[in-house]
């Protein structure tokens, strides 16, 4: 039997290999990326917790965690998208348009 | 045989999001990815949860990646020299650090807590996409309509920003 920490003990290392994706890579398409590697910690962790405290209520969230990574994800490119029209790069140190 | 299966779904996820995070080409990181969320249905069936697995498999390694993939052939990207932030030694120790202390915390906890109302046995009865059915169309139905109405904006949205734009001259004219 596997015990519960060692799920939740994985998806802590996901999440951060996620967090250190998200500040470390410059392309933008691979910072969503990271984006959903941090969504699917989450999802284990909620998984597991539904399985180990018997309630179903975790695998709901987590299902409708999916719905909002695949809404995420699309208008996520489609900004990615205009961007890459107008400036032909990807590179998150280029777009300070909107920065102060 | 559940721990071997286990420590084999958690490594390889662990060593995909890594690849996906360290990897050069754009293309690699998506495949390392596919990797990660493949493995991850994986652990998604070790605990019972079969209409997930269904979920992550069509909807994640099905439809996102796909939708990855594609922008990423459309975009034809060249790889960068510098792919890395130019600061990125500074992130990586606090970032080994944070999961060392999350970790700690997590083990400290006492993962004790008020047990639900359903049992393994009770949800294998009558199968887990029967079980999930049920509570979402009881307790959730709000969240339901919610993502639904998301689901609606986010295609919206989308179809809105990667419009092509018309140009100056056109604004008015005849098409």
């Amino acid at each position: 039997m596997v015990p519960l920490s060692a799920y939740v003990a994985v998806s802590a290392v996901l999440f951060m290999t996620g967090l250190l994706g998200v500040l470390i890579r410059r392309n933008f398409i691979i910072v969503l990326m990271s984006v959903e590697i941090m969504m699917n910690a989450a999802n284990i962790n909620l998984v597991a917790f539904s399985h180990y405290l018997e309630s179903m209520s975790g695998q709901l969230v987590a299902l409708f965690n999916i719905a909002i990574a695949a809404g995420e994800a699309a208008v996520g490119l489609a900004i990615i998208v205009v961007v890459f029209r107008g400036k032909i790069s990807t590179n998150v140190d280029e777009m300070n348009l909107l920065k102060w | 045989m559940v721990a071997v299966f286990f420590a084999y779904f958690a490594l390889v996820s662990i060593v995909a999001a890594a690849l996906t995070v360290s990897l050069r080409h754009p293309v690699h990181c998506g495949l390392a990815l596919l990797t990660l969320l493949l493995h991850v249905s994986g652990l998604f069936i070790l605990l019972n949860a079969e209409f997930l697995w269904a979920v992550q498999v069509i909807v994640y390694a099905g439809a996102i990646l796909v939708l990855y993939l594609f922008v990423l052939m459309l975009l034809n990207l060249k790889t960068d020299e510098r792919y890395l932030h130019s600061s990125y030694p500074y992130f990586v120790v606090p970032a080994a650090l944070g999961s060392v202390y999350v970790l700690f915390l997590l083990l400290q906890s006492p993962f004790g807590g008020v047990k639900g109302d359903a049992p393994a046995p009770a949800i294998l009865e009558g199968g887990d996409t029967y079980a999930v059915g049920i509570k979402m169309f009881s307790d959730h139905i709000l969240q339901f309509e919610i993502v639904g109405i998301f689901l609606l904006g986010a295609i919206i949205g989308a179809i809105v920003l990667a419009k092509a734009p018309r140009t100056m001259g056109d604004m008015g004219g005849k098409r």
